[in-house]
C-alpha cells in the first residue's frame, strides 16, 4: 500500500517543514503527496519535482482554500481506504487536520514523530522532551505529525512525479474563513531558518527586539522569542520557541535574555550550536550553551552587531 | 448554554520529569500532580463567558484514576458548577479519551465545548480535534481570543504565520491556546463552597466505551543529554569561536 503525505504550500512552493515530513514518509512505501486549494497547479507543479514522490493528488475546491480542519480532514478520511500511512508536518494545519481524519476513522494519531524505526513503530517527544518514548501502533493505518526538526527535508528538485486530479466528495465546510494578521517579514521563517536569534523577558520590551535585528540581517537569522517575551507582548505569537510553540534545531541558536525554562528548552535544544547571552551566571540556559556570555546584553548587543559588520 | 469543559490531572508543570530506569515510562510516584496549564485556562474562558451571561452551566469532567477527582475539584473552586468523574484504572490515550467525552456529551447536551490544545505530558494534542469529530462538530483550535454572537463563535486562532480569525456556527469545540486568557486562583471561600458542589461518577462500561489503547509503549528513554560548553570571557572571543571552532557564521 502507498503512503500519503499531506503537503502545505505557501506561494505555489512547498514548505520546508513538509519536505521534513515528506523525508520521514521515504522509508514507509510508495509516495503520493496531496496539494489542496483553490487553485493548487503552482503548488502541484512544484511538489512534482520533489524527489522520492510518484504521485501528486490535487484536490482543488474552494472550500480547501483555507485549510479548514473540517474539509480537510474529511478528504483525508475519503482517501484512507488506499493508504498504509497518512503524514503531515506537525504545524498549524497538520495539528488540527490529522486527529481529526484518524477519530473519523476510528484510528489513535501518532502525534509529533521524532523517528521511525518500522512501519508501525515510531519514536515522539512527551513531557516536553524530557522523555523519548518508542511506540508502536496496532491501527490498520497510522495518521502521523511529523516533527520536522527531527528530519532533514528532501531536496526541493530532483524528481518528476505524475499529477492527478481528484474527484472530490462532498466535503463539509462549517466554518468559515474570516481574516488572518500574518507576520511579514523579509528574514527566513523560523522553522527553516539556518540560524536563529532569540530574546526573552530580558529584553525588558518589545522595542529592544530591535537590537537583534542587524546581527539577524547579518547573520542572515530568523528572530524568535521565549514564551514570557511573547506573553509580555514584545514580539506575536508566531516567534514563540517552545514545547507549545515552534520546535526548532537550527546550526546555530542564540539565546538572549533567555533564562531557560524547561519549556523553552524543549523547544531549542536540539539545535547544533547554542549560544547564550544572560547576565545571570546562574541561568539554567547556560547547562545546555556550548558558549556562555555573561554579559547585560543591552551592551553585548551593540558589540555583537559591530563585530559581525567589521 | 451550558459549557463542558475537560480536565486533565499531570505531572505539575515546574517538575523536573526523571525516566525510570527500566524505561516502563516516567516516574509519577511522590510526585505533584496539577491541572494541565491550559485546560485552566479553558476553565477560565467557560467561566468568563458565565460572568457575560452566555454561558449558564459550566460542567467539569475528568478521566482516570480516583484522584482525578481532585482536579475536577479544581475546577470546582474556581467556579465550575458540577463534575463528572469518569473513574477507570485503564491507561487512556486521546482517541479513548475523546470516545468517553463524546458520550458525557450525548448525555449533558453541551453547546459548547472548550478543552485545552495539549496535555503537557503526552504532548499529543489530538483530544479536542477527535471529539470535535466524533460529535461532527466544527473546531476552533490553538484559540487566542473567543467571542460569542447569538448562534455563532469568532475565534482568533494562533497559527504558524500568526494569527487567524474564523466564525463557526454552535455547537462547536474550543482548544486554547496560552494566551487566551489568564486563569484566576481560586479564593478561599471558592474553595470551601466548591467542596459542596457535586461530582457525578461513572466507568466507561456505563458510558458504553471500551477504552483499549491502540498504541503500545515499548520504551521509555532520556533524550541524550548536552553537555554545558564553555564560557567566553567577551563578545570578541564569541565571534571568534563561532567563526573559527564551531565554523557556523
Amino acid at each position: 500500500m502507498a503512503v500519503l503525505v499531506l503537503l502545505d504550500h505557501a506561494g505555489g512552493a512547498i514548505t520546508q517543514p513538509s519536505r521534513s515530513a515528506l523525508a520521514a514518509a521515504l522509508p514507509l512505501g510508495d509516495i503520493h503527496a496531496l496539494v489542496t486549494s483553490a487553485d493548487p497547479s503552482a503548488a502541484a507543479a512544484a511538489a512534482a519535482q520533489l524527489p522520492g514522490v510518484t504521485k501528486i493528488l490535487t484536490a482543488a475546491s474552494p472550500l480547501l482554500d483555507h485549510d479548514l480542519a473540517e474539509p480537510l480532514a474529511a478528504l483525508l478520511a475519503h482517501l484512507a481506504p488506499a493508504y498504509s500511512h497518512i503524514l503531515a508536518a506537525a504545524g498549524a494545519i497538520g495539528k488540527a487536520a490529522i486527529p481529526r481524519a484518524a477519530a473519523l476513522l476510528d484510528v489513535q494519531p501518532i502525534s509529533d514523530i521524532a523517528a521511525v524505526i518500522d512501519a508501525d513503530t515510531f519514536v515522539r517527544p512527551i513531557y516536553a522532551g524530557n522523555a523519548l518514548a518508542t511506540v508502536v501502533s496496532s491501527d490498520r493505518i497510522k495518521l502521523i505529525s511529523v516533527r520536522a526538526a527531527s528530519f532533514d527535508p528532501v531536496a526541493e528538485t530532483g524528481g518528476s512525479a505524475a499529477i492527478e486530479a481528484l474527484a472530490l466528495p462532498d466535503l463539509p465546510c462549517p466554518a468559515q474563513f474570516i481574516s488572518a494578521e500574518l507576520s511579514r517579514s523579509e528574514r527566513p521563517e523560523l522553522t527553516a531558518a539556518r540560524i536563529i536569534i532569540s530574546g526573552g523577558r530580558g529584553m525588558q520590551n518589545g522595542d529592544n527586539f530591535k537590537l537583534l535585528e542587524p546581527i539577524a540581517d547579518a547573520l542572515g537569522a530568523a528572530v524568535g522569542a521565549s514564551r514570557a517575551a511573547v506573553d509580555a507582548g514584545f514580539v506575536s505569537n508566531d516567534h514563540q520557541v517552545g514545547q507549545t510553540g515552534k520546535i526548532v534545531a537550527p546550526e546555530l541558536y542564540i539565546a538572549v535574555g533567555i533564562s531557560g525554562a524547561i519549556q523553552h528548552l524543549a523547544g531549542m535544544k536540539d539545535s547544533k550550536v547554542i549560544v547564550a547571552i544572560n547576565k545571570d551566571a546562574e541561568a539554567p540556559i547556560f547547562q545546555v550553551a556550548d558558549y556562555g556570555l555573561v554579559a547585560d546584553l543591552f551592551a553585548a548587543l551593540p558589540e555583537f552587531a559591530a563585530a559581525l559588520a567589521r | 448554554m451550558k459549557i463542558l469543559v475537560p480536565v486533565k490531572r499531570v505531572v505539575d508543570y515546574n517538575v523536573k520529569v526523571r525516566v525510570r530506569a527500566d524505561g516502563s515510562g516516567v516516574e509519577t510516584n511522590g510526585v505533584k500532580m496539577s491541572m494541565n496549564p491550559f485546560d485552566e485556562i479553558a476553565v477560565e474562558e467557560a467561566i468568563r463567558l458565565r460572568e457575560k451571561g452566555i454561558a449558564t452551566e459550566i460542567i467539569a469532567v475528568s478521566a482516570g484514576v480516583a484522584s482525578c477527582g481532585e482536579t475536577i475539584r479544581t475546577a470546582l473552586a474556581m467556579g465550575a458548577d458540577r463534575g463528572i468523574l469518569i473513574e477507570t484504572e485503564a491507561e487512556l490515550q486521546p482517541l479513548a479519551v475523546a470516545k468517553l467525552l463524546h458520550a458525557v456529551a450525548a448525555r449533558e447536551q453541551p453547546r459548547l465545548v472548550i478543552m485545552g490544545k495539549q496535555a503537557i505530558d503526552d504532548d499529543m494534542n489530538a483530544t479536542g480535534q477527535m471529539l470535535a469529530a466524533l460529535l461532527g462538530w466544527p473546531q476552533a483550535t490553538f484559540a487566542s481570543k473567543v467571542m460569542v454572537d447569538g448562534e455563532a463563535l469568532i475565534v482568533t486562532r494562533e497559527v504558524d504565520g500568526g494569527l487567524e480569525t474564523i466564525g463557526l456556527p454552535l455547537p462547536a469545540v474550543i482548544t486554547t491556546d496560552l494566551r487566551l486568557n489568564e486563569p484566576r486562583y481560586a479564593s478561599l471561600p471558592n474553595i470551601m463552597k466548591a467542596r459542596k458542589k457535586p461530582i457525578d461518577k461513572v466507568s466507561p462500561a456505563d458510558l458504553g466505551v471500551d477504552p483499549a489503547p491502540r498504541l503500545r509503549t515499548l520504551s521509555v528513554a532520556e533524550p541524550p543529554k548536552r553537555q554545558a560548553g564553555r564560557r567566553v570571557a567577551s563578545v570578541e572571543e564569541l565571534v571568534a569561536l563561532l567563526k573559527t571552532e564551531a565554523k557556523v557564521i
